[in-house]
């Protein structure tokens, strides 16, 4: 139906506003559960300092891709090239490494200029040819895998040690990629919070015409949107490489990054639609996704039905936000 | 006498069929309200966005304070100084006032960081220039204000970016007669400023109110300029220029209006209270009110799509109640809705698909698309001949058919379902002056074969001279009742009078 005039008017609300919160309550609940099923089974050795270091340690690749993921859904386009980029980045820094330190610094070079080449590419067939950014990251996804499935089929190079420290090193009690991601969401905060750069960012989300209106260059922000998107992912490969001490092909596909990097976006708050929600809600998905594994690695649960609790509660949490913002509307 | 700050000279511009203006010349001085009036589609949008530079004029200059400029973007008439605002809002809803008035160009500390203390200063230090300063936070979220409010934010933008132009589009379209008041004072605050302002209306009322000057457009050309107001009277023929006799099908005579087909009573919802209304068999009822007064909420109850919750609904003398569009269509209720292009075609596909959708909906599931009861393409065809449906072929996609015959196509549609009420939502929006009295024609003779016609309209002209009787909606009540051919003011005065008044 048309129209405003079918609603009331819009009434002054109170300033507590649940969905910016909701992220916090989701994550809230999850961690009420893990203590309740810990305690229930009796397995409270799970709830020491360094297990709960360790659940988080798990999800950093993830955290680190829906870092960028979480750019490039706040300006309404999305990535679906990170699993991939995330595999080749691991392979190539892998082979250009082959086991030398002196060669670190030329193969994370080489990975972050190919993360810069596939986001600029991403965001150029976006913003230029107007491809939908569905189909774009798609088949930028499938270029990507089909290159390297070419040339490789199985783990390929070496990591020096060296280089495994960023995946093992530690800092006293903390893992040294675990302090490393939360330096990079304070980093992206900050760029989303307090720069024109981020304020841009929600602006094009939020309205690009409004946003061309006033100004901004639209096309130049989603480009670069995708170019961070495509570099944090190029960080997460590399991550990956130095854990498993070798760059593997099928890495990226096997922790299906693309797919999970938006789900712990949009459970994190941030609307597919752009421009609203922020860097927080995406790390409190994180942790949400890693608390439910978790629960189900304490439980017991077999990973099949994981997967499908897993499935049921991505859809229950979006279900929430828009019962919750439909409300809001009427 | 002081240059205007804009001078519009000798403007024309063509879309593929229609000359939209002609040699239109207009201007405005500083510190002045110039009230641009006009019927729709009399070319008022259109010279707004030549002058903001959505539209490049096909012939004519625009010049400002005496200097010709050339707007090929929006963004070109902002930075020129020049601030449009539309009905629809440039705000983003999820953000803070202060950042959606210093979107695009925030203030800097030296670290490269947006300055959220100046912003927020400088925000408020705009905002104290209006009345409703007080209200405003900076630190609000837009979404979370009041339309009224918005608005004050939206002209506070504009007065921020250093606006010596200020264009408003209908900008009381949305507000209740207390924000009205306000609005009228953040004028008159801009104007003592030595803003220009171009204030877009059809309320006299208004005009009579802010305006210093009134440009008069019909049908693309300046039909009349008046250097002080004039009566309303005045304007109005002006702006009318026709024989509204000839432009309206002739009402219904007594004879023609037959028993009852829908009768309400004490209907409500969530945002409707005590409607009490009535249609017969061959009258056209008129549903007039502003912006939210609860006419297309009405729409919406009888249609079961957001379905009465209270009351009483008879059709054709049975006791009815509709939860779903389905079922109000099974009934005997047809619907055309406002927005065509969203809500009421399927512009991809062809004219006849688009005539057969709803028959369609309630064929079998298991019948051909040529034949059968529910959806019989030869019928079709008849109904859509007979609509005079100016098409190259029935085959062709209706996205290129004029926004008149796209109307007949719907109203085709309804047809093939032999409803007993149809509901008209805006009939003519975005329609020719030319095909809007084929409409009401229409509506009258879909009256004189057997139907109950509700139809909803914010032209409040064509309210009174296409319906037999005018309701007036206020609050989602329905508060006043006038025979046709009322005066537009006094629909208007029911309309906007405080509710204590009316009720």
């Amino acid at each position: 139906m048309s129209g405003s005039e079918g609603a009331p008017p819009h009434k002054t609300k109170s300033g507590f506003r649940l969905e910016r919160w909701a992220p916090l309550i989701l994550l809230g609940g999850a961690f009420a559960i893990y203590v309740g099923v810990v305690l229930a089974t009796g397995q409270a050795q799970y709830l020491t300092f360094d297990n709960l270091i360790a659940i988080l340690g798990r999800s950093i690749a993830l955290g680190i891709t829906a870092i960028g993921q979480t750019f490039v859904i706040l300006v309404a386009s999305i990535d679906l090239s990170v699993a991939s980029l995330i595999s080749a980045t691991a392979v190539l820094a892998s082979v250009i490494m082959d086991g030398s330190p002196a060669m670190i610094l030329p193969a994370v070079l080489a990975a972050v200029a190919l993360g810069g080449l596939v986001g600029l590419t991403n965001g150029l067939v976006v913003t230029g040819l107007g491809v939908n950014p569905l189909i774009a990251t798609l088949g930028m996804s499938l270029i990507i895998q089909g290159c390297l499935s070419a040339f490789v089929s199985n783990f390929a190079g070496s990591v020096p040690a060296e280089f495994q420290v960023f995946a093992y090193g530690r800092l006293g009690p903390f893992p040294l990629a675990l302090l490393f991601l939360l330096a990079l969401a304070c980093l992206a905060w900050i760029l989303l919070r307090f720069t024109k750069f981020g304020s841009d960012i929600y602006a094009v989300g939020g309205n690009e015409e409004a946003a061309r209106f006033a100004g901004i260059k639209t096309r130049r922000i989603v480009v670069l949107s995708h170019v961070i998107c495509s570099v944090c992912a190029v960080i997460a490969g590399l991550y990956l490489a130095s854990r498993l001490r070798s760059g593997a092909p099928w890495i990226g596909a096997d922790g299906v990054y693309d797919l999970e990097s938006i789900a712990v976006v949009v459970i994190g708050g941030t609307v597919l639609a752009g421009g609203r929600g922020g860097i927080w809600g995406t790390m409190a998905g994180m942790l949400i996704f890693s608390l439910i594994d978790s629960v189900f690695n304490v439980a017991g649960v077999d990973s099949f039905a994981k997967q499908v609790l897993r499935g049921i509660i991505i859809v229950a949490a979006v279900a929430f936000y828009a019962a919750r913002s439909k409300r809001i509307v009427a | 006498m002081t240059t205007p700050v804009i001078e519009m000279k000798a403007i024309t511009k063509t879309f593929p069929g229609v000359r939209a203006l002609s040699d239109v010349s207009f201007d405005v001085r500083t510190g002045e309200v110039q009230a641009l009036v006009g019927e729709n589609g009399a070319g008022k949008s259109t010279l707004i966005k030549i002058l903001s530079g959505v539209y490049q004029a096909d012939s004519g200059a625009v010049l400002m304070n005496g200097k010709a400029v050339h707007f090929r973007h929006p963004v070109d008439s902002l930075r020129a100084g020049i601030s449009t605002i539309y009905q629809e809002f440039s705000l983003l809803p999820e953000r803070t006032v202060a950042q959606n008035l210093f979107l695009g160009r925030e203030p800097r500390t030296r670290l490269g960081l947006i300055d959220a203390a100046k912003m927020r200063d400088e925000t408020k230090e705009v905002l104290a220039l209006f009345a409703a300063a007080g209200r405003i936070d900076p630190d609000r979220i837009v979404g979370e204000l009041d339309v009224a409010t918005q608005q004050v934010v939206e002209i506070a933008k504009a007065v921020s970016t250093g606006a010596r132009v200020v264009v408003m589009d209908e900008p009381t379209a949305a507000l209740n007669e207390a924000e009205c008041e306000e609005l009228f004072a953040t004028v008159d605050t801009l104007r003592e400023r030595g803003v220009a302002i171009i204030y877009i209306t059809h309320r006299m009322r208004e005009i009579a109110r802010l305006a210093d000057r009134v440009t008069v457009l019909k049908d693309g050309e300046v039909a009349a300029r008046f250097d002080e107001v004039p009566a309303p009277n005045e304007i109005v023929r002006a702006m009318v220029g026709r024989d509204i006799a000839d432009f309206y099908a002739p009402p219904a005579s007594p004879d023609e209006v037959g028993g009852l087909v829908l009768s309400v009573r004490g209907g409500g919802n969530a945002v409707l209270d005590g409607i009490d209304l009535d249609v017969r068999r061959g009258e056209i009822v008129g549903l007039a009110g502003i912006q939210g007064a609860g006419r297309v909420a009405l729409a919406r109850a009888l249609f079961g799509d957001a379905p009465f919750e209270r009351g009483d609904v008879t059709l054709d003398g049975d006791a009815v109640s509709f939860g779903t569009p389905r079922a109000a269509i099974l009934g005997g209720i047809g619907l055309l809705p406002g927005d065509r292009k969203s809500e009421g075609l399927v512009l991809m596909q062809s004219v006849r698909d688009n005539g057969m959708l709803t028959s369609r909906a309630f064929a079998s599931l298991w019948s051909s698309d040529r034949r059968n009861a529910h959806s019989d393409t030869v019928r079709m065809d008849g109904l859509l001949d007979h609509m005079e449906i100016r098409a190259a072929s029935y085959d062709q996609d209706i996205r290129a058919l004029s926004g008149g015959n796209q109307q007949k196509a719907i109203v085709a549609r309804w047809l093939s379902m032999r409803p007993k009420l149809l509901i008209f939502i805006e009939p003519t929006r975005g329609i020719d002056v030319n095909s809007k009295a084929g409409i009401y024609h229409l509506m009258r003779d879909l009256a004189r074969e057997g139907a109950g016609i509700l139809m909803i309209s914010s032209d409040l002209p064509e309210v009174i001279g296409a319906a037999d009787r005018v309701l007036v909606m206020q609050a989602g009540r329905i508060v006043a009742e006038f025979p046709h051919g009322a005066s537009e003011q006094d629909v208007m005065h029911a309309a906007t009078a405080e509710s204590e008044v009316a009720a």
